[in-house]
């Protein structure tokens, strides 16, 4: 049982490894990346946008009654911001990269390997890590690293709408708390959070969809667990990744 | 001229089920080989673990002085490319037309232009058939149009070492004729190695020059076809007679008491004859490996069953005599 799973974690850290050897691998299967690439942002562009609206005010609505109560309501603003920001909106687009993307990679790849379709491209001498797996993982964290930004400002406008128009807040207030407390830094590691994160959610498609159980079935199952396993990865290493950013970069304010 | 395959102690095991264990054999350059065995033996298992597909545990598998099964990924990757794999199912690409799919392999490993690609592509769909379905997918077609089509497909790179696993299945008696056919000619133009995995009798009575066997985890034999057909051993009596008396039960095998049940009331087997192989359609050049397989067995014929050794020297007396007739093309089944 134990020495099933560890070997399960061994192989997914061996793609992993693979997957970045072969990003580097000529000939680079630039239509595949496009197709994909267009694939992934089509199907997580709008689900991402409707989300991060009642997230960003979720947010504004939490924020601005916790600081109403301690009388900082002028903080509102940077403080739901930050909190979008580096953590709601990388989450926001890993779960739908992940659930959007992730299933229909891994159910993609899935159903070819049962059809021995990359058995077959093996034995012509192509590697389907190269050939499929590379330019999936890619398009991955590429529309991961631009939706980001997105949900960024789909975010912060919906909180900006409903501090200033729901809770009575001011637009100065909300713009200048924003920049007394905001830095670059910020930004940077949320799309870093975006990038690896959108590297995970590829990975652990591809792999599931690689090793599928046992005909049709295995790959329903396979997407399922591609999901769950990318949800668990993700919030673990968001957690990491935020205390270190804690630790290493100074905030603005103190 | 076809490569030489060297199979040495080649064990394989899924989990604690062991599938088939010290296969030694050696498929000769340019020949044509058949591996028999009744169903789920183990046989696909076998193809793949050549090509590198699977790894078995213990073993090895010699092309070129490459082992298939221990070799560093990239050298077994380059050794590939001088295969030409047959799936069951033919494994075509789903979301590619036929077209796309058998020019594959030549998109990726040369840099032909699209218009040589064509004339090839084109070439190899009318061999096997398909002649005006080239722009359907792999979805759209019958199950016996993919077999063809995947057939196509590994053709195209001219491989030196062709490998079929079943290429009758789902194929009716007169298309598995002329695929028989199709493998002799293909075998008579590129001089190709082929080792073809299949429980049809018809393709093992008329296509190959040596046949091996896999039952019970292990190769019960391997050599020219000549030994297997005249073989006394009750595995391969029954197989090739297609009787129900024998080791060989609905479940793999059967237990001693119902063979000492069958025993007691057996007919004797009706004597089987060995039918001639098939030739090269008129119009192509002979087989080189004919000439080349008759030196290999009349070297090794001391050490035949004597069976086989009359035998040989039965089919090798009436070529001879035939030298100057047409010879009949297509055999029918033992």
């Amino acid at each position: 049982m134990i020495t099933g799973a560890l070997r399960e974690t061994g192989r997914l850290f061996a793609l992993a490894a693979e997957v970045s050897r072969a990003v580097f691998r000529r000939p680079f299967q630039f239509r595949e990346f496009t197709e994909q690439f267009w694939f992934v942002a089509s199907v997580t562009i709008l689900p991402a946008a409707l989300v991060s609206i009642p997230f960003g005010a979720v947010i504004a609505l939490q924020v601005g009654s916790l600081t109403q109560q301690l009388g900082a309501q002028s903080f509102t603003g940077g403080a739901s911001i930050l909190a979008v920001v580096q953590q709601a909106s990388p989450l926001i687009v890993a779960l739908l990269i992940a659930g959007a993307g992730g299933s229909a990679i891994c159910a993609d790849l899935g159903s070819r390997t049962i059809r021995e379709e990359l058995d077959a491209m093996e034995v012509m001498g192509v590697s389907p890590v190269q050939r499929l797996v590379v330019p999936r993982v890619l398009a991955a964290m590429g529309v991961a690293v631009l939706l980001n930004g997105l949900v960024s400002v789909v975010g912060i406008l919906g909180g900006y709408f409903f501090n200033v128009v729901m809770q009575g807040g001011t637009p100065g207030a909300y713009l200048s708390s924003f920049s007394a407390l905001a830095q670059l830094p910020d930004l940077y590691v949320s799309e870093l959070k975006a990038l690896v994160f959108g590297f995970i959610a590829g990975i652990v498609a591809a792999y599931r969809g690689l090793n599928p159980r046992g005909g049709p079935k295995g790959v329903g199952d396979a997407v399922n667990q591609s999901v769950v396993i990318t949800f668990l990865l993700l919030f673990f290493v968001n957690m990491v990744m935020t205390a270190v950013y804690l630790q290493i970069v100074p905030p603005k304010g103190g | 001229m076809g490569i030489e395959v060297v199979v040495e102690g080649l064990t394989k095991s899924f989990g604690k089920q062991n599938i088939w264990r010290d296969v030694s054999l050696t498929l000769p350059a340019g020949e044509v080989s058949v591996m028999l065995g009744p169903s789920g033996t183990g046989k696909t298992v076998f193809l793949k673990s050549l090509i590198g597909l699977l790894k078995p545990e213990k073993g090895r598998v010699l092309i070129n002085g490459v082992d298939m099964v221990n070799s560093p990924e990239k050298d077994i990757y380059e050794t590939r490319k001088l295969f030409g794999l047959m799936f069951q199912d033919g494994a075509l690409f789903g979301s590619l037309s036929l077209f796309d799919n058998i020019a594959f392999p030549l998109r990726e490993h040369t840099r032909k232009k699209e218009s040589e690609i064509r004339r090839i592509v084109m070439e190899r769909i009318e061999v096997v058939g398909l002649l005006g379905a080239e722009g359907k997918l792999p979805g759209e077609i019958s199950g016996g149009m993919r077999k063809r089509a995947g057939l196509a497909r590994a053709l195209v790179l001219d491989p030196q070492i062709i490998l079929c696993d079943e290429p009758d299945s789902g194929l009716d008696p007169v298309r598995t004729a002329y695929l028989s056919q199709l493998l002799i000619d293909l075998n008579a133009q590129i001089d190709a190695t082929m080792l073809i995995v299949t429980h049809n009798l018809d393709i093992a009575a008329t296509v190959p020059d040596n046949m091996g066997m896999l039952f019970r985890r292990e190769l019960v034999t391997f050599g020219p076809r000549e030994v297997l057909l005249t073989s006394e051993e009750p595995v391969v009596s029954q197989f090739l007679g297609g009787r129900r008396e024998g080791p060989i039960g609905m479940s793999e095998e059967k237990d001693a008491a119902t063979l000492a049940a069958e025993a007691d009331r057996a007919t004797p087997a009706a004597p089987r004859v060995i039918v001639p192989q098939l030739e090269p359609s008129p119009g192509l050049p002979p087989r080189r490996a004919v000439a080349r397989r008759r030196e290999r067995v009349m070297g090794m014929i001391e050490t035949l069953p004597p069976a086989a050794r009359s035998a040989i020297r039965e089919t090798y007396a009436r070529d001879a005599a035939a030298a100057t007739v047409t010879a009949p093309v297509a055999g029918s089944g033992a």
